[in-house]
């Protein structure tokens, strides 16, 4: 009973108008006894609804008694079992529409749930720093050479759980940087990308081969790859294509897609002066879209010194994608929310640079297929707001790469590829997928659920195939 | 990886590199290229392969300095190694026998004219090649379009060199004399506009290589973007090569230039850190 009398804890964060100064993690994570006071919360439940709601099904009454009893490498080490990679999760998940939406408190007591998120952060940060990290044993090198396409968290996951079977695995980066989007993406005030570093040096340790600037299809075929030796292939390619919205003077000027400006800011450190790569953030930054890549560039404009940063969403703040957490956390550092608004049209001045984005306002009608009520345009209510950047963040496509370089392969109109629901394999029988290049834009947790079923099952059609 | 094998002065801004890329080397075709990387902090850059010999196991690219990351890769010597090169990207030419194909390059546009040049040679067309240049110490890779060339004319702005002239009155020229069944136009984007313009008189069908502003080089990024036949395209992915009379060349022009002030003082800066 007491248990449910103590109260949620709360992250500590860095104040607002000292971290829009610089690409401080905003979070600052929890003390051990701050973790073990919230451990105590957690009721242990006979039927853990909590682990319903984790896509991965992580054991979160176990790591978190062990967090209670003090033991925090034990805790790690329960994480460990089902994700690979619980340093981000804990920091990225929507924890609040999954675990933590079906813990007890949440769900029979109308309670704030337990900081699910917060302490499996803690878990993985405490073993991190006391520069213990278990690396997972790996079976004996069994000689088979797999090849993983993208070093996104599905390909990552892959990688970790079939170099613990014995695989010779080797992952292919189209880009220079290895870690998909937690790299060229989220930024580093809500990830420091140091964090995915140690993730994947722990991968290294495994045995697993990365090489970086190959596009697979390209720089080499899969034939090629093959004829190499390599006898199993994931495809964690991501959903890399960014959309625009077609309308009038979208190519002037000062117009970007978020994933040239997170990529220009993240992978390329733009803003750096030492850095070669430029990048003009205006004063007046609007950010179209009301996803976490429309928070994440936002908030990357306030710290790159915009006066006015804007949201313009065309639905309201309840159907707004993005994480809670971020949408709350960008209002403190005063964004400016322009919802039920929606861009018509661009104008730009002699140089064609934007100077002015023509907006209209909308008001919410019927549901839609994805039941949330679709937004009208209202006629006549178009009007202007000057900006000198505009970043469209209005959803992305899957990467065509691997596709277009396999018409064997099967694909939805789409462009995502086909698979078996349960086995992540697709058409072509020695290559399976998953992640963003599956489900379309989706989340890291989910890509690393997918990367993990696909290792049990290539290692299951392996096994089969090679010692029938 | 990556190491330079061989280094070539063209003319004081232009220098021909060869280097080590044995998969880029066998995979590439021609109108295909890479995106190169100097340096932890250096930027993306693309550039043409200008030519591949996949025995040897490189790749041969032609640069001119405009800018920091230009004179960054040409600045090294032989025995360094680029930080990172990815390729090949882009759509390869399409190459097929037509009849009489007019090649145009101006600048250092005739080192990615080089291997399109070659293969409509080598499918059996009659090749006519204009070169381009301000002034004779800017005509570069003479002889190399000259092996598989019916006719090479040269055309300078000052006439130091070949006929004096804008390419597009040697290409007027051609046009006037003989049948011309296609064209291929690669250079500056102020030069492939008129050059587009005046094919366009002649109902010659024209393609372009486009040379637009690029970071990643697959299609995530969208800074390549650029509007042909009222449709947004990604040149990367979608080319480099367009038709060239749907192309937007002054949406172009602008896009190029959007970074221009701080392009200029990055190189000034590079510049002034090299004479320290
Ligand atoms: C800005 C941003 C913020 C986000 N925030 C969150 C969040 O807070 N929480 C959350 O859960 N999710 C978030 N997401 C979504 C999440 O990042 C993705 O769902 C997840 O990264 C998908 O993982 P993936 O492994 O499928 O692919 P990706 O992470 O996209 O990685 C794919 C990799 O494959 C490489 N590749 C593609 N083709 C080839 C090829 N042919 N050869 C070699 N390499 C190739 C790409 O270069 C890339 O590095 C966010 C996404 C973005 C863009
Ligand atoms: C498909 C393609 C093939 C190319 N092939 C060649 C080649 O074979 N030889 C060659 O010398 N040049 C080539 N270029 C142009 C070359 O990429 C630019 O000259 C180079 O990027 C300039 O960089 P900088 O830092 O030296 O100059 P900057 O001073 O930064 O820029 C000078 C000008 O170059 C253009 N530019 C700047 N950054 C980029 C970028 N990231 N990508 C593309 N253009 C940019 C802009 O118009 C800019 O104003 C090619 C470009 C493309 C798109
Ligand atoms: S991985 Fe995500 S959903 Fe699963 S327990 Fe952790 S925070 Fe919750
Ligand atoms: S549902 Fe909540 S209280 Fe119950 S075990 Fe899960 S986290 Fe603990
Ligand atoms: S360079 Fe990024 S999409 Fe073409
Ligand atoms: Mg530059």
């Amino acid at each position: 009973k007491e248990r449910t009398a103590l109260k949620r804890v709360h992250m500590g964060e860095v104040a607002p108008n000292e971290r829009v100064k610089s690409n401080v993690e905003v979070n600052t994570g929890l003390t051990a006894d701050e973790a073990i006071d919230e451990a105590r919360r957690c009721l242990d439940c006979p039927d853990p609804t909590c682990i319903t709601g984790c896509p991965v099904e992580i054991n979160i009454p176990k790591f978190i008694k062990r967090i209670e009893l003090g033991e925090f490498l034990d805790a790690a080490r329960v994480l460990k079992e089902t994700s690979a990679l619980p340093a981000v999760c804990g920091r990225v998940c929507p924890q609040e529409k999954q675990c933590e939406a079906k813990c007890f408190y949440q769900v029979k007591m109308q309670k704030e749930p337990v900081a699910i998120g917060y302490l499996e952060r803690f878990a993985a940060d405490y073993e991190r720093e006391s520069g213990q990290i278990s690396v997972p044993e790996v079976a004996a090198p069994n000689g088979i050479k797999v090849a993983v396409i993208g070093s996104g968290p599905a390909g990552l996951t892959f990688a970790g759980d079939m170099a613990k079977h014995g695989y010779d695995v080797t992952v292919f980066e189209a880009l220079h940087q290895i870690g998909g989007v937690l790299k060229y993406g989220i930024p580093e005030f809500r990830l420091p990308n140091s964090i995915v570093d140690v993730e994947i040096d722990n991968l290294k340790k495994m045995g697993v081969k990365f090489e970086t600037n190959f596009i697979v299809g390209r720089t080499a075929t899969i034939e090629d790859l093959k004829e190499e030796g390599f006898q199993g292939f994931f495809t964690g390619s991501g959903a890399g294509l960014p959309r625009f919205m077609n309308i009038p003077g979208e190519n002037y000027i000062g117009i970007l897609s978020s994933n040239e400006y997170l990529t220009r800011v993240n992978l390329m450190d733009a803003a750096n002066p030492a850095t070669d790569t430029p990048i003009i953030s205006g004063k007046n930054v609007a950010v179209i879209g009301g996803g976490n890549t429309a928070m994440d560039s936002v908030r990357t404009a306030k710290r790159l010194g915009a006066d006015r940063a804007m949201i313009i969403y065309r639905r309201s703040m309840e159907e707004m994608p993005a994480r809670v957490e971020e949408i709350k956390h960008a209002q403190e550092e005063g964004i400016e929310f322009m919802t039920l608004t929606n861009p018509v049209e661009y104008f730009a001045d002699e140089t064609g640079r934007v100077s002015k984005v023509r907006v209209q306002k909308m008001e919410l009608g019927e549901p839609d297929a994805s039941g949330r009520r679709r937004p009208v345009p209202m006629e006549g209510s178009e009007y202007d707001i000057e900006v000198d950047t505009v970043v469209v963040s209005v959803g992305v496509s899957p990467n065509p790469l691997i596709p277009s370089s396999l018409p064997q392969l099967e694909t939805t109109r789409w462009g995502t590829i086909v698979v078996d629901e349960e086995k992540l394999q697709t058409s072509i029988p020695e290559m399976f997928a998953g992640g963003d290049i599956v489900r379309g834009g989706a989340t890291v947790i989910l890509a690393m659920g997918d990367g993990r079923n696909a290792a049990a099952s290539m290692h299951n059609y392996l096994q089969d195939k090679l010692n029938p | 990886m990556n190491k330079i094998v061989e280094k070539e002065h063209f003319s004081e801004n232009v220098v021909r590199l060869e280097i080590e890329a044995p998969r880029i080397a066998k995979a590439r075709r021609a109108g295909h290229f890479v995106i190169v990387k100097v340096g932890e902090t250096g930027e993306r850059i693309p550039l043409t392969i200008a030519a591949a010999n996949p025995e040897r196991g490189t790749i041969t690219l032609v640069i001119q300095k405009v800018g920091v990351s230009s004179r960054r890769i040409t600045d090294l010597n032989v025995g360094d190694e680029l930080t990172d090169l990815v390729g090949p990207l882009g759509e390869a030419t399409h190459i097929e026998k037509v009849g009489t194909v007019l090649a145009c390059g101006g600048g250092v546009g005739v080192a990615p004219l080089l291997p399109i040049v070659e293969a409509l040679k080598k499918a059996g067309n009659r090749v006519v090649t204009i070169l381009a240049a301000r002034t004779k110490d800017l005509v570069i890779l003479e002889e190399q379009i000259a092996e598989y060339s019916d006719e090479v004319i040269i055309m300078t702005d000052d006439g130091s060199y070949g006929k004096k002239g804008l390419i597009t009155d040697g290409m007027k020229e051609v046009m006037e004399r003989e049948k011309v069944d296609e064209a291929v136009v690669i250079g500056p984007a102020i030069m492939m506009k008129f050059a587009a313009l005046t094919t366009k008189e002649y109902n010659v069908p024209t393609v372009a290589s486009l040379n637009t502003i690029m970071v990643d080089g697959t299609g995530m990024c969208g800074a390549c973007r650029i509007t042909v036949g009222g449709k947004t395209k990604f040149v990367c992915v979608d080319g480099p090569e367009f038709d060239a009379h749907q192309v937007d060349f002054d949406e172009m022009l602008l896009r190029l230039n959007g970074y221009k002030e701080i392009e200029k003082g990055a190189e000034q800066q590079y510049l002034k850190s090299k004479d320290k």
